[in-house]
């Protein structure tokens, strides 16, 4: 024994690191999609890793709603210049432009024409045959079964049952004229992971993510946040309240509900995410349908 | 119950572990039981899988389809089985586990493969009243090919056998001399009840006669790594960094993880293929320059001389004697959906190198059952045998039970791009 230990945050660090080079090597021109999230941040963080001293081989991809926080959009333009990554901004101008809104047309269509199609799209334009994602295992049970190398056919669609064997670190990135493959390489971490490694290498993320006394609405067991422009989210005997408050997730305002906390920084977040009894997910609207994530990702979402 | 880990960042190692077994032997129970034990699974993902609807609170484990918890497609649910490799993730003060949850039944055996290939133990499942059956010794034939460093034994529903301490033994016994054909010798049996959580993560009362450590306390401690820092050097090159910018025009960087060993700076290395040599200048990470670095870190090495190295070169100690090898003897595990034919041409993915390959030779084929060998033209999917294989280039490999990372291929169909054959350097 040499007594040589990489505890487990560097463990899966090194993995992810090996993960984002081989695509690099094997593919022809990758993309990274950001979506200004925690999972996203570190995954960026992860990718400068591997490169240093050279700069991203790639560009970042970031799929826009048009319904981010308007923190999310502060944070990324910010951010961005600061570290000098090259930024694209795609999204589905047309269903935005018809208006599309989960309220009248209802969850499942708004994500399916704005996050599903958006990204389809953008990726198509790009003529990308590699699409990084934050995605994690333990985010949800489909997500549970899904391969680093996750292989999609010409519409960007996932096939649960055609999925390549991933063995030991040998990812096969052979594919055909058309196909794709999105890449996950912070597959095997979990929430946990994801705070304490924000906490250990200082991170930078959205100021959202941190407890503050906010406008919100209380709406069941969900805190949704108000905003003076969207007057008309309130419903009937609704008014909104300054709680303090945090988001544990980040998706679309209309979508993503708040949590009640008083963690104002990164040490109180971890004890926090380590108390936790609920997933994160549970304040995101669109993943409770019974077999939403999985038709989704059949669809061609990440 | 097990404490929740606060600090993950202490010197808290990352463990690796499969199960497998057979359909009905209480897998994704076993899994469900863990996560629900070590608080690995969160309170909203029970509620969905509870077995009476509109409940809003879990009082007790027993209430959940705990193998709902796992079985995450739709069709798994719909048919009641589990298709696919899926992972879970739990910690303990003391460990970090990354399991992969593998499907018993006979035509998903690809998917054990898959899954065992990057553990460091392997939990095998066995149902108490049912003993040692067929499956559960293709799966330890298996397992011992992948040369799997821990084999764990749950003797599960031992509530169904009222927790006999006589039909424990007799498993034990069977697996125990099963095991000593195949030559391995490190297993531990624990009788168990993954319903009830007996010996899971508690004791329970029910097995006073059982003196071994509990399948939690077992996973705590069992050796992380087998010493693969201690191996000699291995550092596939995966891609060379030259940013070529203002400040760093000249910089030649080779990035890559180490398979295993350890490289400091100041060390002679060779450059395979071309056999070139030069000292290590600088160990370069994000976080800083290195003195040292150990599998199975990534970093980027960069050389006092310029020698062309490229993506599929492998960087080694001067001294390490490594010879090139066109030809190569591996048992593989088929994993495709067409049969694996002599004289067909695949792509052999080893290390960070792909190149062609052909197969001029099955020496044999394993019969799972009798563990004898016999000829064969082909191999089908889920069977294993041993081939010979030339390549169209020399690599430079070791047998898979020296070293794991460069014993190790995948053979890729050169028509359908799949991945259909897992291959250990004999």
């Amino acid at each position: 024994m040499s007594g040589h230990k990489l505890t487990q945050l560097k463990a899966l660090e090194a993995e992810s690191i090996h993960i984002i080079r081989e695509v690099v090597a094997e593919f022809r021109n990758p993309v990274m999609l950001y979506s200004v999230g925690k999972d996203s941040s570190v995954l960026l963080h992860l990718a400068r890793k591997a490169f240093y001293p050279a700069p991203l081989p790639f560009s970042l991809l970031h799929v826009d709603t048009g319904y981010k926080f308007k923190e999310m959009y502060e944070f990324r333009d910010a951010f961005c210049k600061e570290i000098g990554v090259d930024l694209i901004v795609r999204g589905n101008e047309d269903a935005i432009a018809k208006g599309m809104n989960p309220k009248e047309f209802g969850v499942a269509r708004c994500c399916g024409a704005l996050k599903t199609q958006g990204l389809l799209d953008a990726l198509e334009e790009g003529g990308y045959d590699a699409a990084f994602g934050g995605a994690r295992r333990d985010e949800e049970r489909s997500r549970a079964k899904e391969r680093v190398f996750s292989m999609r056919d010409e519409f960007g669609q996932w096939d649960p049952k055609n999925q390549r064997p991933e063995l030991w670190s040998l990812y096969n990135g052979r594919i055909h004229e058309g196909e794709s493959v999105r890449v996950f390489p912070i597959s095997n971490w979990t929430e946990m992971d994801v705070w304490l490694y924000i906490k250990e290498e200082n991170i930078p993320i959205v100021p959202l993510y941190f407890a503050k006394e906010r406008p919100m609405i209380e709406r069941g067991d969900m805190l949704i946040p108000y905003y003076e422009e969207n007057k008309d989210q309130l419903l009937e005997g609704e008014t909104p309240k300054m709680i303090m408050s945090r988001f544990r997730t980040l998706g679309c305002s209309p979508c993503t509900g708040a949590v009640r906390s008083s963690a104002t920084n990164m040490t109180e977040i971890v004890a926090e995410a380590a108390a936790a009894r609920r997933s994160e997910r549970e304040t995101r609207i669109i993943d409770h349908g019974a077999n939403s994530m999985e038709d989704k990702k059949k669809e061609g979402y990440f | 119950m097990t404490e929740l880990n606060l600090d993950l960042t202490k010197e808290i190692e990352l463990l690796r572990l499969v199960t497998v077994g057979s359909v009905d032997d209480g897998k994704s129970t076993l899994i469900g039981r863990l996560l629900v034990d070590t608080k690995g699974a969160f309170e909203d993902q029970l509620l969905a899988v509870r077995k009476k609807k509109g409940e809003t609170k879990i009082a007790s484990a027993s209430e959940i389809d705990l193998a709902m918890l796992t079985d995450g497609l739709a069709a798994e649910r719909e048919q009641g089985i589990t298709i696919d490799v899926a992972y879970r993730y739990f910690a303990t003060p003391k460990r970090k586990f990354i399991m992969a949850d593998c499907p018993g039944h006979e035509q998903y055996t690809r998917n054990m493969v898959t899954g065992a290939s990057t553990a460091s133990a392997a939990i095998i499942l066995v149902d108490a009243r049912n003993g040692v059956m067929p499956q559960t010794k293709r799966h330890t034939h298996i397992l011992g090919l992948l040369g799997m460093p821990h084999l764990i034994v749950a003797i599960n529903k031992m509530d169904m056998v009222n927790f006999d301490q006589a039909t424990f033994e007799k498993i034990r016994q069977d697996m125990t001399d099963y095991c000593a054909k195949q030559g391995i010798k490190d297993l531990i049996c624990i009788p168990m009840s993954a319903l009830n959580g007996d010996m899971v993560a508690v004791r329970g009362e029910n097995m006073p006669w059982y003196e071994g450590a509990t399948l939690l306390e077992t996973f705590e401690s069992l050796p992380v790594l087998d010493d693969v820092d201690a191996q000699p050097l291995r550092f596939p090159v995966q891609l060379l960094n030259r940013p070529q910018t203002a400040e760093l025009p000249d910089y030649r960087g080779f990035m890559g993880t180490i398979a295993s060993g350890t490289v400091k700076v100041g060390d002679k290395l060779t450059a395979l293929p071309s056999g070139k040599s030069s000292i290590v200048k600088e160990i370069v990470t994000f976080d800083g320059n290195l003195e040292e670095a150990f599998s199975p870190q990534s970093i980027t090495i960069t050389l006092q001389d310029e020698i062309d190295i490229s993506r599929g070169d492998m960087l080694v100690h001067s001294d390490s004697g490594m010879e090139p090898k066109k030809e190569i003897t591996a048992n593989v595990c088929w994993i495709g959906d067409e049969p694996l034919e002599p004289k067909k041409k695949y792509w052999i993915k080893h290390t960070t190198n792909t190149l062609k390959a052909m197969v001029t030779e099955i020496d044999f084929r394993t019969d799972i059952h009798s563990l004898e060998q016999e000829t064969a033209d082909q191999l089908a999917m889920n069977e294993i045998g041993q081939i010979q294989l030339k390549l169209l280039k020399p690599v430079y490999a070791d047998h898979y039970a020296a070293n794991r990372s460069t014993g190790s291929f995948i053979l890729i169909d050169s028509f359908t791009n799949n991945t259909v054959g897992a291959g250990m350097i004999v």
